[in-house]
């Protein structure tokens, strides 16, 4: 139950956002280039780590915009919130 | 009115208002404000239920809300019916009716207390050791007496009549608790203008001190009660203060997030109940957060310490000073601290016989044993009771010498009469709410108790739930903590009186004169956890707290283990010689104290609860006596029978007039986005399978949308509406999250496109008619469209008018035959709508549903994503490989495509299926094998995913997915069924002309 500050809207509640899965992975540019197996690593492999991670959310029930944020997954406490394509302050 | 153990005066209750109640079918009387438990006593019942798995006769052990044995159900009738309750807990009412629980079949005499006898071998881990085989015999003999003999209460079998409300709020500052602590933080906030709210779960604020002596206890010479008084008049005057009492915290979540329950109701004669709300969930969002949640006293763990006229020194004081009641006649108390004394002065004065009180410790130089002495009550220094005496009320006591170390037991026991012993092993912070918010615990090590770590920015505990004990402590701290904590300079000076207080001593299992296995001393009251099955459990292995905790049951009781948990970990800790620090606690895990699912569920709105969309012409969908079926949100119609007319008929009518003359289908309810942008074009190369940068304008394209991992995941037909502008469908179930998924896409991985989305579902009514007539009627219907087949051809678009409405009409077709798709402004759908049937009516046009719809395109083999496709299914086993683009770059799924799983040849493809009888119409979801056997199990090969009978070729059809299915055309495979094998031949999917004639008809 957090509080996300979206970086277009402010500090809104988490019942408003989606959460996205894990941020930049960058989809590859050249996908017919790839193996099987580094295809795979893009589409499968996600770290999913005990610490802070980055991840995407989207502020679905408000200006429906994109951003990233980090979080501790520990403690769930968001350490930046920040726009895609923008790298977090920490 | 029979109170025999009601004292002549004193206590909080209004003895003017008398009030009749049940328990176990008798009639009892009580006093306005009394408890359940309270009155109870009053009656001189002790003796509520049995314990959950020796069934040995349980009483009230306490209070309130920690309460682990006096459970009773409360019952109205089938629908009104509360398990689980505690008697602690409970306001009497005229009308109330309570039972006991977890006795069969009655509280007196108990069939499974032959448990008891044979405890010896019910030790810990008892149900998993013997309840595991034969696993046959679980259902019809263990599960039936396990539930018969252990159940907690009954729930209701019938609908809440009640009303729960569910309300948001917002403060500056939540206190949690209003006990002495929690009421000097609310003033202080409050009075300097902080938006408070204070919430107790008590009717009555002022905690413990409610029930303090008030000859030793003073705050600015006020006695207690005159203080909570005063102090509470005091903050209703303040406009900035909101407080709930009766209001429970149940959960804290992060960011200061806090659900808590409200009882507005329950403790209201039946009568006042009516057409008021029951309970409200209060979902508060606070700034900072203040717990003040008190601290909840210990017991002592001995053997025989559960017998009903055991309860808590505490409870028995509060019992005697807030209601009058004195728990028994000839009262002794057990003891490691000062704080039993003020209980055994308070009985002394009211006139109860306090005959002994039993010490661990050596002395105290306390001021209240001192006067207990003086007062001539035998104090027994050093000494410890070892053992009970009485089946269902105690009456003897065994007191023995406890040797220097503490560790065993010297010298000869005595045996003392009594009917109430009062138990003090001090105090536990009530940290429940800290932890639950993520807060870590230290250790205490001279104290013996589990404090919180650290206060944050944004919350803090005060009072004993931090650990902090004494009346001045309590209250200097809390002022000068709140101050600090809300950046408030203004000061209250505190005058404060308070006995002065004695160490304390702790032994977490008293020794005993027994040999080791013989005792029966309880740590978990309410699952009958003994500090033998503590050891047994450590001693076969189990070594993490968690892994005890759930093999003794230990805590895992409705109270988990409010009262002894703190028992639980000492006894581990001196066992395996760990420190209390370094173990740790087990998690405490919302909510503290048990919530309705009425309260969770709140308000009961009926039609309310989710959002319907309807059609433009929905209101003449009803008119013409539609069925309609829900999809996703929307109401679609699904059928309209005529008469009398079954499903079945009004499906096979409505196909059939489909194709011999002219149908009509309302298809608004499929997705529609707006996409417009100098890239709009290349945009749709990238989440399409197939090519758009060569569409002409005014032309439509099926196109097929794949997830990364090469899988179907929608569909739809996009025409090109300008140079840069393009109109998307997409299924009706999938509009919402294809939208999102573009927007994904276009905000995140492409962001240099230049495109814009917009959802123009609502916007657009969208009418489709079909048949052989379909082209008369819209020439009827629309101005300016040349319907000629050179200027109008198959999959394109015109604009034009229906009287002075502007519309859209593309000639594109789901059922396989001549059709049409005028788009209007919503608003004007119906009209348009009405106006197609009056053109068509000459050439017998027939509105038809989604199910009309769906046998329709069967006949064609279109398939319906998520029908034919499940999130498994590429375009290449759907057989469509046609609409995959072999020169495109990239688009979506793209790469994964030849994976060597998605390029097997073996995998499960979309086929056609051939009933051998044309009239046996299959069961969609149905297995097919190839080979049939006896009985299960069978090699299952694929489903059935689609299945009609079809009027237009008077026969059944299927659609099917079965694996390596391209390669077995013309085979014969098998459909077992519970009572039949039907036999199928694999077809091609398109059952019904395959040169497509009949578009250009
Ligand atoms: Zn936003």
């Amino acid at each position: 139950m957090f509080i996300i500050n979206c970086p277009y809207c402010g500090e809104r509640d988490h019942a408003e956002f989606s959460y996205g899965g894990e941020a930049h992975l960058v989809r590859p540019k050249q996908p017919t280039e790839l193996s099987d197996d580094q295809w795979a690593e893009y589409l499968f492999m996600r770290k999913n780590i005990k610490g802070i991670q980055y991840e995407r959310w989207n502020h679905s029930h408000g200006c429906r915009r994109w951003f990233n944020l980090s979080r501790d997954t520990s403690n769930d406490k968001i350490h930046s919130v920040y726009k895609i394509g923008e790298k977090p302050s920490e | 009115m029979s109170n025999e153990y009601r004292l002549s005066s004193g206590g909080q209750i209004n003895r003017s208002e008398i009030i009749s109640f049940k328990f176990n079918g008798k009639i009892l009387y009580g006093y306005k404000g009394d408890t359940l438990a309270s009155a109870l006593l009053a009656n001189g019942i002790h003796l509520i239920g049995r314990s959950f798995k020796y069934h040995r006769p349980r009483g009230i052990f306490t209070s309130g809300v920690e309460e682990p044995n006096a459970l009773v159900q409360i019952i109205k009738d089938e629908a009104k019916t509360d398990p689980n309750l505690r008697a602690t807990q409970i306001e009497i009412y005229e009308g109330l009716s309570a039972t006991s629980q977890n006795c069969w079949p009655s509280v007196k005499f108990d069939l499974g207390s032959i448990n008891n006898l044979f405890s010896p071998i019910i030790p810990a881990g008892f149900y998993y050791k013997t309840f595991m085989w034969p696993a046959s015999l679980w259902k019809n003999v263990y599960e039936y007496f396990i539930r018969k003999a252990a159940g907690l209460g009954k729930s209701p079998t019938k609908k809440d009549p009640d009303m729960y409300d569910h309300n948001y709020y917002h403060c500056e500052v939540l206190i949690v608790g209003a006990g002495p602590a929690g009421l000097v933080a609310a003033k202080t906030a409050a009075n300097a203008g902080k938006r408070v709210l204070l919430v107790d779960e008590r009717p009555n604020f002022g905690g413990n001190l409610n029930f303090a002596n008030e000859n030793y206890n003073k705050i600015n010479e006020l006695a207690p009660l005159e203080w909570i008084k005063k102090t509470c008049l005091e903050l209703k005057n303040y406009k900035n203060i909101k407080i709930l009492n009766r209001t429970s915290v149940a959960a804290y979540h992060n960011y200061n997030y806090l659900i808590m329950m409200q009882n507005l109701t329950d403790h209201l004669p039946d009568k006042d109940k009516k057409g008021k709300i029951r309970q409200r969930l209060w979902k508060v969002r606070a700034k900072k957060v203040i717990l003040a949640t008190g601290s909840i006293e210990r017991p002592m763990i001995f053997d025989c310490n559960d017998r009903p006229g055991i309860m808590l020194s505490s409870a028995v004081r509060k019992y005697a000073n807030s209601y009058g009641v004195k728990c028994g006649n000839n009262i002794s108390i057990f003891t490691n601290n000062d704080d039993a004394y003020e209980t055994a002065i308070t009985l002394h004065n009211k006139g109860i016989k306090v005959k002994s009180i039993i010490d661990i410790r050596e002395k105290s130089n306390g001021s209240l044993p001192k006067k207990c002495d003086e007062l001539g009550i035998k104090i027994h220094w050093k000494s410890a009771v070892i053992y009970t005496e009485g089946y269902k009320k105690i009456n003897k006591i065994h007191v023995i010498n406890l040797s220097k170390d503490n560790s065993s037991v010297v010298g000869n026991k005595l045996k003392i009469d009594c009917d109430l012993l009062c138990v003090s092993g001090g105090y536990t912070p009530a940290v429940h709410l800290y932890t639950q918010s993520g807060g870590k615990l230290d250790y205490n090590e001279d104290k013996h108790y589990f404090f919180p770590k650290k206060n944050t920015l944004n919350q803090m505990s005060i009072g004993s739930c931090n650990g902090t004990f004494g009346l001045k402590n309590i209250i200097t701290e809390s002022h000068e903590k709140t101050k600090e904590f809300l950046d408030i300079k203004k000061t209250e000076q505190f005058s404060i009186l308070e006995p002065r207080s004695g160490n304390f001593e702790n032994i977490w299992l008293i020794p005993s004169n027994k040999i080791s296995g013989k005792t029966k001393s309880f740590v978990d009251y309410q699952n009958d956890s003994t500090a033998n099955d503590i050891k047994l459990a450590l001693r076969e292995g189990f070594k993490s707290i968690e892994h005890v905790k759930r093999y003794t049951t230990t805590g895992m009781a409705t109270d988990q283990g409010k009262i002894a948990n703190m028992h639980a970990l000492g006894i581990i800790s001196e066992v395996t010689n760990t420190k209390l620090g370094e173990l740790g606690t087990t998690t405490f895990r919302p909510p503290y104290s048990p919530i309705t699912f009425g309260a969770l569920v709140g308000r009961n709105v009926g039609k309310f609860f989710d959002i319907v969309r309807k059609t433009p012409m929905h209101n003449w969908h009803e008119k013409y006596n539609a069925k309609f079926e829900d999809v996703g949100q929307w109401k679609r119609a699904w059928y309209y029978p005529s008469g009398k007319e079954s499903m079945y008929d009004a499906v096979q009518r409505e196909s059939k007039a489909a194709r011999s003359n002219a149908g009509i289908l309302d298809a608004s309810t499929l997705g529609k986005i707006d996409i417009q942008g100098s890239d709009a074009s290349e945009f749709l190369n990238r989440v399409y399978t197939n090519a758009w940068n060569k569409l002409a304008i005014g032309k439509c394209r099926y196109g097929l949308m794949l997830n990364d991992d090469g899988m179907v995941y929608d569909d739809g037909v996009t025409t090109r509406l300008g140079e840069n502008h393009y109109i998307m469908t997409t299924t009706t179930g999938g509009a919402a999250t294809v939208m999102g998924k573009l927007e994904d896409f276009l905000q995140t991985e492409w962001p240099e496109l230049n495109v814009y989305l917009t959802s123009v579902t609502d916007h657009f009514a969208t009418i489709s008619v079909c048949g052989p007539h379909s082209k008369k009627i819209l020439e009827k219907v629309t101005q300016n469209i040349d319907y000629s087949d050179t200027n109008f051809p198959h999959m394109s678009f015109k604009n034009g008018l229906v009287d002075k409405i502007n519309c859209r009409v593309m000639r594109i077709s789901f059922t396989g035959e001549l059709s049409y798709e005028i788009n209007v402004q919503a608003n004007y759908g119906q009209s348009v709508w009405e106006k197609c049937i009056v053109a068509g009516k000459e050439y017998g046009i027939t509105p038809y549903g989604t199910e009309a719809m769906h046998l329709l395109r069967a006949e064609k083999g279109f398939i319906i994503v998520g029908q034919e496709t499940d999130g498994t299914v590429t375009p290449v086993d759907l057989q469509m490989d046609w609409i995959v683009s072999k020169k495109k770059y990239d688009f979506i799924g793209k790469r994964s495509l030849y994976r060597s799983d998605t390029i097997r040849e073996d995998r499960k493809q979309y086929v056609g299926l051939i009933t051998k009888d044309p009239k046996e119409i299959l069961e969609e979801g149905a297995q097919i094998v190839a080979e049939v056997k006896n009985k299960p199990p069978m090699d299952m090969i694929g489903h059935v995913t689609s299945s009609y009978y079809s009027p237009n070729l008077n026969k059944s059809i299927a659609l099917a997915i079965v694996k390596n299915g391209k390669k077995l055309k013309g085979k014969k495979l098998y459909i077992p069924m519970p009572n039949k094998t039907i036999e199928v031949t694999v077809s091609d999917t398109i059952f019904l002309d395959k040169e497509g004639k009949r578009l250009n008809a």
